[in-house]
C-alpha cells in the first residue's frame, strides 16, 4: 500500500472529465479529497490523498499525467508564521516528525520544513493560528 | 548582620541608575555563586515574567458620545458582544466572548477563531474595529442604533481589567480516557498520551513571592507591554492550599486582579488565542518586580524548577465532575524536560505558556528598572495570606427558599 498527498491542477477542459471516478474505477485507488476548487469551464485544483497498491498507484499517476493533469506532491505547504507564534511549544509535543521542535534550555520553538510530513497535527493544537496550510 | 532595605532606598538607587536588577532565572546562579546574604546585599530587584492564556481578562471601553446620543444596552465589536449593562457608552469586552454567529461546539470540536481576546489584540494593534450598538431610546439618549468604526486612539478610554491573572501554580492536565479531549489545557490525547501544563515555573511572579510579602494591592507591574498595577487579589484567590516546606503551594493558589491602560500596551503581549473544542481567550504578558528587602525574600526568588511541584489532574473525569483524583505530583524541571512519568508511563509534556516569552518579559522589566524608567511601588494593602482562612466555595443547586 502506497499513500501520498498531491495537488492536482486541472485545465478548464479537464474540469469537465470524471477523473476521480476513473482513478477509483479503473485503478482501484482510494481517494481522500482534502480540498478542492472546481468550477465549470474554469481552471481548478484538488488536494487529495491517493492510496492503493504500488502498481495501481503508479499507473494511476501515469494516467493523470497522460491526460494533462499537473500532479504536484503536497510538500512545503505547511507554513509556520514566526511572528504569530506565541512560543508556547504546544505543537512540538504533537509533531510526530520533529519538524516543529523546541530547543533547550532556551525553550524556543523552531520549524524545520524539510522534516514536515504535512500530517497537520499542529493545526489543531496551535492556539495562536501560527501554522497554516497553503496550497 | 542581616540585610534590610526599604522601597525608598531601592527606588533611590533606581533613580540614580545604580540599582542591581536580575531576572528570577539569573538570580539562581547569583545565589549559587555568592550565597544568600551577599546576594541579598548586592541585588536590589528580581524580575519575574509569565506569558500565557488567561481567560479572566478583558477591557473596559468608553466610546465617546454620538450625535444624537445613545444609551447602548447591546454592543458588538467586530461581531463579538461586549457587556453594555453599565453607563451609556461604556462597555466591557471579555476575552472569551464569542460572536453570536460562532458555531461553537455544534460541529465538534469547534474552532473559535475569533473572540474577545482577538478584538482586544486588534484594538491594541491599532486596527479599525467595527462597533455596532443598540439602545431602546430615552429622552436623554434618543438614538436606538449605531454602526461605526473605531480605533483605540479614537475612543476616550480603554482600561484592561483582568479579574484573575497570574495563577500561582496550576495543575498538570492529563486524559486517561479512551478518546481525545479538548480542554483549556490544550488537546489531551487518550490513554495519558500527553500532559498539558502552564505557568513559567521559576520565572512565574507568585512562585517567587509565595507568601505575598511584596506583591500586593498597588504593586506596579509590566502588563501587556505597558505598565499596570495589581488592583486586588484575583478571583478564586486561594492561598490556604497545601504548601511544600519552601512555602510554595502545590497547585493553584494565589491569583491577581490586574489593571492598566490598554492604550500603552502592545499586541505582542496581548494576543487572541483559539483553543480547539474549548473557546477563544487571550494570552497576557505579565512581569512583576520583587524588591529584595531582606534575605528571606531573596531566598524565595532563588527557587528553581526542581523545587516547584504541580499536581497531575485527570481532565477526562475528575476535573469536569469536580471530583478529587490524585495522580501524583511532578516538578517543573520534569515538565520542562519534555516527559514526565505517570503511573509508570512516560508521558510527553505539552507546554501552554511560553517560557521563552516569560524570560523576555523578565528581561524587558529588568531593563526598564535598570535604566530608571520603572520605579517600584509599595503595596497599599497586602493580599490575603495563607493564614487568612479563605476557603473556596462551590456552587450548589438549590430550590427557591431552600
Amino acid at each position: 500500500m502506497v499513500a501520498n498527498k498531491f495537488v492536482l491542477h486541472f485545465s478548464s477542459a479537464l474540469v469537465e472529465q470524471p477523473i476521480i471516478y476513473r482513478l477509483v474505477k479503473d485503478y482501484d485507488l482510494i481517494i481522500n479529497v482534502l480540498k478542492a476548487d472546481i468550477n465549470p469551464h474554469k481552471k481548478g485544483y484538488v488536494v487529495l490523498e491517493l492510496s492503493g497498491d504500488p502498481e495501481n498507484y503508479n499507473s494511476g499517476l501515469e494516467y493523470l499525467k497522460g491526460i494533462g493533469v499537473d500532479v504536484d506532491p503536497l510538500s512545503g505547504t505547511i507554513f509556520w508564521n514566526k511572528d504569530r507564534c506565541l512560543q508556547c511549544g504546544a505543537c512540538t509535543s504533537f509533531c510526530p516528525a520533529g519538524a516543529l521542535y523546541m530547543t533547550t534550555p532556551q525553550m524556543e520553538v523552531h520549524f524545520d520544513d524539510s522534516k514536515c510530513i504535512i500530517c497537520e497535527s499542529c493545526l489543531d493544537v496551535c492556539m495562536a493560528g501560527a501554522v497554516e496550510v497553503r496550497f | 548582620m542581616s540585610v534590610e532595605k526599604s522601597y525608598a532606598e531601592i527606588n533611590e538607587k533606581i533613580k540614580k541608575g545604580m540599582a542591581v536588577v536580575v531576572t528570577a532565572e539569573e538570580i539562581v546562579d547569583v545565589v549559587k555563586e555568592k550565597g544568600i546574604e551577599k546576594a541579598a546585599r548586592q541585588v536590589d530587584v528580581v524580575t519575574t515574567g509569565t506569558f500565557g492564556t488567561m481567560c479572566s481578562s478583558g477591557a473596559f471601553l468608553n466610546f465617546g458620545h454620538s450625535r444624537p446620543r445613545i444609551k447602548m444596552n447591546k454592543a458588538y465589536l467586530n461581531g463579538v458582544p461586549a457587556y453594555a449593562g453599565i453607563a451609556a457608552v461604556d462597555a466591557y469586552i471579555g476575552a472569551t466572548a464569542l460572536p453570536e454567529s460562532d458555531p461553537e461546539n455544534r460541529v465538534y470540536p469547534g474552532r473559535f477563531l475569533y473572540g474577545g481576546g482577538h478584538v482586544i489584540e486588534d484594538l491594541v494593534a491599532g486596527k479599525r474595529v467595527k462597533l455596532e450598538a443598540s439602545g431602546y431610546g430615552t429622552d436623554c439618549y434618543p438614538r436606538r442604533h449605531i454602526e461605526t468604526w473605531i480605533t483605540l486612539d479614537e475612543i476616550n478610554d480603554a482600561i484592561l481589567f483582568n479579574p484573575r491573572n497570574a495563577y500561582q501554580n496550576y495543575g498538570v492536565a492529563v486524559n486517561p480516557s479512551e478518546r481525545t479531549i479538548y480542554t483549556y489545557m490544550g488537546v489531551l490525547k487518550p490513554r495519558l498520551g500527553n500532559a498539558g501544563y502552564s505557568t513559567s515555573g521559576q520565572l512565574s511572579p507568585l512562585l517567587n513571592d509565595p507568601c505575598y510579602r511584596t506583591i500586593g494591592v498597588g504593586t506596579r507591574i509590566f502588563l501587556g507591554g505597558g505598565s499596570g498595577y495589581v488592583a486586588w487579589h484575583g478571583t478564586q484567590h486561594n492561598p490556604g492550599v497545601p504548601r511544600g516546606e519552601n512555602g510554595i503551594p502545590i497547585g493553584g493558589a494565589g491569583t491577581l486582579a490586574l489593571v492598566g491602560d490598554l492604550k500603552q500596551m502592545s499586541s505582542e503581549w496581548l494576543r487572541g488565542v483559539s483553543y480547539v473544542g474549548y473557546g477563544a481567550s487571550m494570552a497576557v504578558g505579565i512581569g512583576i518586580p520583587i524588591p529584595i528587602l531582606d534575605e528571606d525574600i531573596l531566598r524565595c526568588c532563588a527557587v528553581t524548577d526542581e523545587e516547584i511541584y504541580a499536581p497531575v489532574v485527570d481532565y477526562s473525569s475528575a476535573y469536569p465532575q469536580r471530583e478529587s483524583g490524585d495522580l501524583g505530583t511532578v516538578s517543573y524541571a520534569e515538565l520542562r524536560s519534555g516527559t514526565i512519568k505517570i503511573e509508570g508511563k512516560e508521558v510527553p509534556t505539552t507546554p501552554l505558556s511560553s517560557y521563552t516569552k516569560a524570560r523576555q518579559i523578565a528581561q524587558i522589566l529588568k531593563n526598564r528598572i535598570a535604566e530608571g524608567s520603572f520605579q517600584l511601588s509599595q503595596p497599599v494593602q497586602p493580599l490575603p495570606s495563607p493564614q487568612a482562612g479563605i476557603v473556596m466555595k462551590t456552587l450548589e443547586e438549590k430550590k427557591n427558599k431552600e
